[in-house]
């Protein structure tokens, strides 16, 4: 079953730590977003493997939005 | 032999040595550690200047830091500059998305109001009372606006008092916010509010300006240079005003207001016993407005089922967005997937607010 990553606050990604195919556990922290000069970490739902990425570094996001998608 | 006479360095007093020793503090504070360097490097530097003896570059009608600290202060110009670009780049929406908070960022300016009454109760006059008490809501520009009508001479030092305890936040907020909390209620998750349209964040510069100028006209040169920023902001159509407001105007007036400031703190002003009470009272009032904004979120907690994490209450102090970061990293702490960031956002941008209102009742009552 498919998961979502979602951002949890708006702006802008910094970080993506992880790569189409990588696997990963629950809570592994999967993005960076940079928020009024603070970096968030943004953590996996659940464990599977990454199926899709839908951003990339510097892109502003809004809450919500999804960021990846894990199976 | 005139020659020597009018070399400054046989004027230097033991006093002009200590303030040296001031500026450069604050100038490795500035340049070392960045606290706040944008403004207390200037600030250490106008220092430094003030206090180099017979340069007459604060004589009245002559000098040149004098004709900045007049036409930009005295005038009024420059604080209420600074709101236009910090109107600009504030984004409401957190704070219209969840207007309750709006009473979190009310309740922390019960520290100004409290440490004004300590502060007369010290045997300050009203209006050196209130100058000090406003450093409570650690905003640099409402306490140099509200000092350069009220207390002139306070000026430097409440400045420089406001300007490092919104350096200091992440020092002084998090363990009175520690107290006042549980483990439970900084793990409380809040509730998104709702998404707010273009078209609502277009029409809140004007209906707040409207609302807050009638209400408290001696707040205007401040408030209406705030909405009006954000007007800019919020029409999309003013990109080249909006960007000049945040970024080449602010940064240009920042140079004068903080190169000015300094310069009001010859060593005749500020070495005084008075100044130390200034530091402690606006600490004093700094604490309390963040231990106020805190106990009233609990309070609000016991009326609702949509519960507020009482972090939340400790962003209601006028320290944008280094308030509002604390309680994120706090936030985080207990329940590293708690994000309250842009919850805290909105009782920050009311604290601005509330302080601004706080300085115009000040004004109003005073003089």
């Amino acid at each position: 079953m498919a998961q979502e990553v979602q951002a949890a606050l708006s702006g802008n990604i910094w970080k993506v730590l992880v790569e189409v195919g990588d696997t990963v556990e629950e809570d592994d922290e999967v993005f960076v977003v940079e928020a009024l000069k603070m970096e968030i970490a943004i953590y996996a739902p659940c464990d599977g493997t990454v199926s899709e990425i839908r951003v990339k570094k510097g892109d502003a996001v809004e809450e919500d939005d999804v960021l990846a998608v894990i199976e | 032999m005139a020659i020597f006479e009018h070399m400054g360095i046989f004027a230097v007093t033991v006093e002009m040595v200590i303030m040296w020793l001031i500026s450069l503090t604050l100038l490795y504070l500035a340049i070392s550690k960045k606290y706040e360097p944008l403004l207390l490097l200037p600030i250490g530097f106008g220092i430094l200047l003030a206090n180099l003896p017979l340069t007459q570059l604060m004589q009245p009608d002559e000098g040149l830091i004098w004709r900045f600290y007049h036409y930009g202060i005295e005038w009024e110009v420059i604080p209420p500059l600074i709101f236009l670009g910090l109107g600009a780049l504030t984004d409401f929406g957190p704070l219209l998305s969840q207007p309750r908070l709006i009473f979190l960022g009310a309740a922390a300016q019960a520290g100004v109001y409290v440490t004004f009454f300590t502060a007369t109760s010290f045997g300050f006059t009203l209006e050196e009372a209130a100058t000090i008490g406003i450093i409570g809501g650690a905003d640099g520009p409402t306490t140099i606006f509200l000092a350069a009508k009220l207390a002139p001479h306070l000026l430097g030092a409440c400045a420089v008092a406001a300007y490092s305890y919104m350096a200091l936040v992440p020092i002084i907020q998090p363990p009175i916010m520690r107290l006042l909390t549980t483990e439970n209620e900084r793990r409380i998750k809040m509730k998104k509010g709702r998404k707010i349209g273009a078209r609502e964040k277009l029409f809140f510069p004007i209906v707040a300006s409207i609302v807050i100028i009638l209400l408290v006209p001696a707040s205007a040169p401040l408030i209406s240079m705030f909405m009006l920023g954000n007007l800019f902001r919020e029409s999309k159509v003013v990109e080249r005003l909006t960007d000049a407001a945040q970024n080449a105007l602010m940064n240009i007036v920042t140079i004068f207001l903080g190169l000015s400031v300094g310069a009001t703190m010859n060593a005749e002003n500020f070495l005084r016993t008075e100044v130390i009470f200034i530091f402690f009272l606006g600490l004093f009032a700094f604490m309390i407005g963040t231990a106020t904004g805190v106990i009233l979120a609990k309070i609000m907690n016991l009326f609702t089922s949509n519960k507020i994490n009482p972090l939340v209450g400790g962003a209601g102090v006028s320290a944008v967005p280094m308030a509002a970061r604390v309680v994120q990293r706090m936030g985080a702490e207990a329940d590293k997937k708690n994000h309250l960031l842009m919850f805290a956002m909105g009782p920050n941008i009311a604290g601005v607010i509330g302080t601004v209102i706080a300085a115009g009742i000040f004004l109003t009552l005073l003089k």
